[in-house]
């Protein structure tokens, strides 16, 4: 987060008009996989798309997040009518040389809180395809740390991008999201860090060099395991693993010899049944001097002989018991939604404080600025046809009209300002707009 | 212990026990800081309760049984708040502060409303040695709770179908690692109070009292000890056979503390 200032400083938010965000995008539940890819951003598309947003004049403020299950655009629009989505989405498509057809009906739009809350919901991990996943968050501050580099964000996104980042990690360290393995190979490793604490210098024996192992490793080797043994029947696939991953590779026959010194070991051959019976791993622990082994069977059939979990100090887990905790810990994160949601509920509300003391002070400007130009049209227009006073009583009426507008002013300004975070404060707010006419003379000055 | 200061550190306690037994539900990094924040804040508050009894009693609270039974929660809390700052494991802390709270609020719900009379003087020396052996046995209180989950945490490793609770314990190595250095501190505590009772004995009598069960049982304490230190590194014993020896140790020191201090000692019966 070092590149990502705070910005928290609202005289750089642009003082007049309904702050408004927009999102327009698709992902893995409204656009099967064929499409999705053909809406991809890579990182250089995804700053030109920033660019051309901006400079095409449909967005002040632009951020494109782009990762393999989803494809969105956010921004703050000049125009917060509805036809930015319109605009949007043709440039979406636009942009991807897509008929506008194929993307009718896939894709989803949001505009002001919605979009704000759908970007929480992302960051937390609530719209992935796999509840929780730990990688979006990385991926939603990449997005926005780079268009932040490149000038491509101002003080709205910032305020709801870091919003968004705040709300990943809360949600991941206040519930149980994120919290428990969802597949297999994590679940082993996991279940290991239960019984050596940090994973940092033990060592592992991996027993099959295939797809599955190949996912153990790199979670081991993520959790900075020290020493990583490799065996295979094939010493060429095995030796191939140990290379990529930075391990050792050890011939088949030499099995038992390697069998007492790691901590961790990790099955996953097939078609070959029990491999590793209890007099071994018998051994193999009076060898160790009964320091606790974590081993996980993911073979099928098995790899170690049932019988080998009765013994002491050893902790086997097949692929069956591995299946069934990550069953569990699925329904356990889908049970924590509710107070992810309420975290992200709460992170909206904030959010809209912010909006709302803003709006306040950008509406009492207004206010004062259209009541100082009538004021001073007033004036002219009234003086000119009184002949008999002198600049000194001009200067007076001058000052008594200012005070008036002053005063006038003086009870809305409190209360409006007091009134943040009062429900329908918002509301109140767009009215006064409305009612003044605020709205038109924005128009007006945009289309100047 | 019915001052107001006691009472301010049961409160701080029972909300530290609050904030401990919500991060385990579900865990909050500022709360799990807060929860330690109040378990200082309760420790200090307890110092001043401790204080004002000392003052009362013109001795350290160690000679009736609701002074003693105060020291000895303080101490523990103390204790354990040192090993959660060392090993930063904050999860058995709900364990622990239920422990303390219940300890302060049965000495704040049974102990009279006067203060006993002042004991004789004996000493800073014997002061020293009755402190340090109250912090032993709550070092070994703690190394009971540690041992106690590393035992359940063990049966649901064995038993491959881990409960929510089982996540979010420490490792069982974690849990061993605390729990003897639980015992290395109560240990130390044991043999320095243990020596420092004797010199301060050679001194007023000329001679040991050896032959007093307070000091069998004691150095029985430190043989049963030593001897899960001892076997907790073998092949046969470490792991969970070695934390149900410090669980089954403990009852040796609840034995002295209770039973040897009330019925058999003649030269430690303080109360």
């Amino acid at each position: 987060m070092s590149a990502i200032s705070k910005t928290s400083d609202s005289a750089r938010v642009r003082a007049t008009g309904s702050i408004r965000v927009a999102l327009i995008g698709c992902n893995h539940r409204t656009a099967p996989v064929e499409l999705r890819e053909r809406v991809a951003f890579t990182t250089e598309q995804a700053l030109d798309a920033a660019k051309q947003l901006r400079s095409r004049g449909i967005l002040e403020e632009a951020v494109v997040v782009s990762t393999c299950n989803r494809s969105e655009l956010y921004g703050v629009p000049g125009d917060a009518s509805p036809s930015v989505a319109d605009a949007m989405e043709d440039f979406l498509t636009s942009y991807h040389r897509i008929p506008r057809g194929e993307l009718a009906g896939r894709t989803y739009r949001w505009l002001g809180t919605d979009a704000i809350r759908h970007l929480y919901r992302v960051a937390a991990g609530l719209d992935s395809m796999l509840l929780g996943e730990a990688e979006i968050l990385g991926q939603v501050r990449a997005a926005y740390s780079r268009a932040l580099e490149h000038g491509a964000t101002g003080p709205i996104l910032n305020r709801v991008f870091q919003g968004a980042l705040e709300v990943g990690k809360r949600v991941r360290a206040e519930t149980e999201v994120a919290a428990r393995p969802m597949s297999v190979s994590l679940a082993g490793v996991k279940l290991a860090e239960r019984v050596f604490g940090s994973l940092k210098g033990r060592s592992a024996l991996i027993l099959g060099a295939g797809e599955v192992a190949e996912q153990v490793v790199e979670h081991l080797r993520n959790r900075g395991i020290g020493n990583l043994c490799v065996v295979n029947r094939s010493f060429d696939r095995a030796r191939h693993l140990a290379e990529r991953m930075g391990g050792e590779a050890v011939a088949w026959d030499s099995l038992e010899t390697v069998l007492s010194s790691p901590d961790i070991i990790v099955t996953s051959i097939g078609d070959i049944g029990s491999v590793l019976t209890r007099d071994k791993f018998v051994r193999a622990l009076a060898a160790r001097d009964g320091r606790p082994v974590f081993v996980v069977d993911l073979g099928v059939p098995r790899n170690i002989a049932a019988d080998v979990a009765g013994l002491y100090n050893l902790y086997l887990y097949n692929v069956d018991d591995l299946g069934e905790i990550v069953e569990q810990n699925k329904r356990a994160r889908e049970a924590e939604i509710p107070r992810a949601e309420t975290i992200i509920a709460e992170h909206v509300a904030k959010f809209e404080n912010w909006r709302a003391a803003l709006e306040a002070t950008s509406i009492i400007d207004d206010l004062r600025g259209r009541f100082s130009a009538e004021r001073e049209a007033l004036l002219r227009e009234r003086l000119a046809a009184m002949h008999g006073i002198s600049p000194e009583e001009r200067e007076r009426l001058s000052k008594i009209t200012e005070d008036l507008i002053e005063r006038l002013l003086q009870e809305p300004t409190t209360r409006l300002r007091n009134g943040r975070g009062v429900p329908g404060h918002l509301s109140v707010i767009e009215a006064l707009r409305r009612v003044f006419g605020l709205d038109r003379e924005e128009q007006g000055r945009e289309s100047e | 212990m019915l001052n107001h200061t006691a009472y301010l550190a049961l409160v701080l306690y029972a909300a530290s026990f609050c904030c401990y037994a919500w991060i385990l539900y579900a865990p909050h990094l500022w709360l799990g800081r807060f929860a330690t924040l109040l378990l200082a804040g309760g420790i200090i508050a307890h110092y001043y309760a401790l204080l004002e009894r000392t003052y009362g009693t013109h001795t350290i609270p160690y000679d009736d049984l609701f002074g003693s039974m105060s020291l000895f929660a303080w101490l523990l809390a103390v204790t354990y708040l040192g090993l959660e700052l060392i090993h930063r494991q904050r999860t058995v802390g709900a364990f622990v502060t239920l422990l303390v709270a219940v300890w302060v609020a049965a000495v704040s719900s049974f102990a009279p409303r006067e203060l006993p009379p002042p004991p004789p003087a004996r000493g800073p020396l014997f002061a020293f040695h009755v402190t340090l052996n109250t912090w032993a046995y709550a070092a070994f209180a703690l190394s009971f709770v540690l041992s106690v989950i590393y035992i359940v945490q063990d049966g649901f490793l064995r038993s491959r179908r881990p409960s929510a609770a089982f996540w979010r314990f420490p490792a069982l190595d974690v849990l061993d690692r605390m729990s003897r250095s639980s015992v290395y501190v109560g240990l130390g505590a044991l043999a320095v109070g243990v020596v420092s009772g004797f010199v301060w004995e050679h001194r007023l009598s000329g001679t040991y009292a050896l032959g007093d069960p307070k000091v069998i049982v004691t150095l029985a304490i430190v043989a049963v000890y030593v001897a899960y230190l001892l076997l907790s590194r073998t092949a046969t014993w470490r792991g969970a056979r070695a934390a149900r020896i410090c669980a089954l140790n403990f009852a040796v020191v609840l034995f002295s503390y209770t039973i040897v201090n009330l019925y058999l000692t003649r030269f430690h019966r303080f109360f």
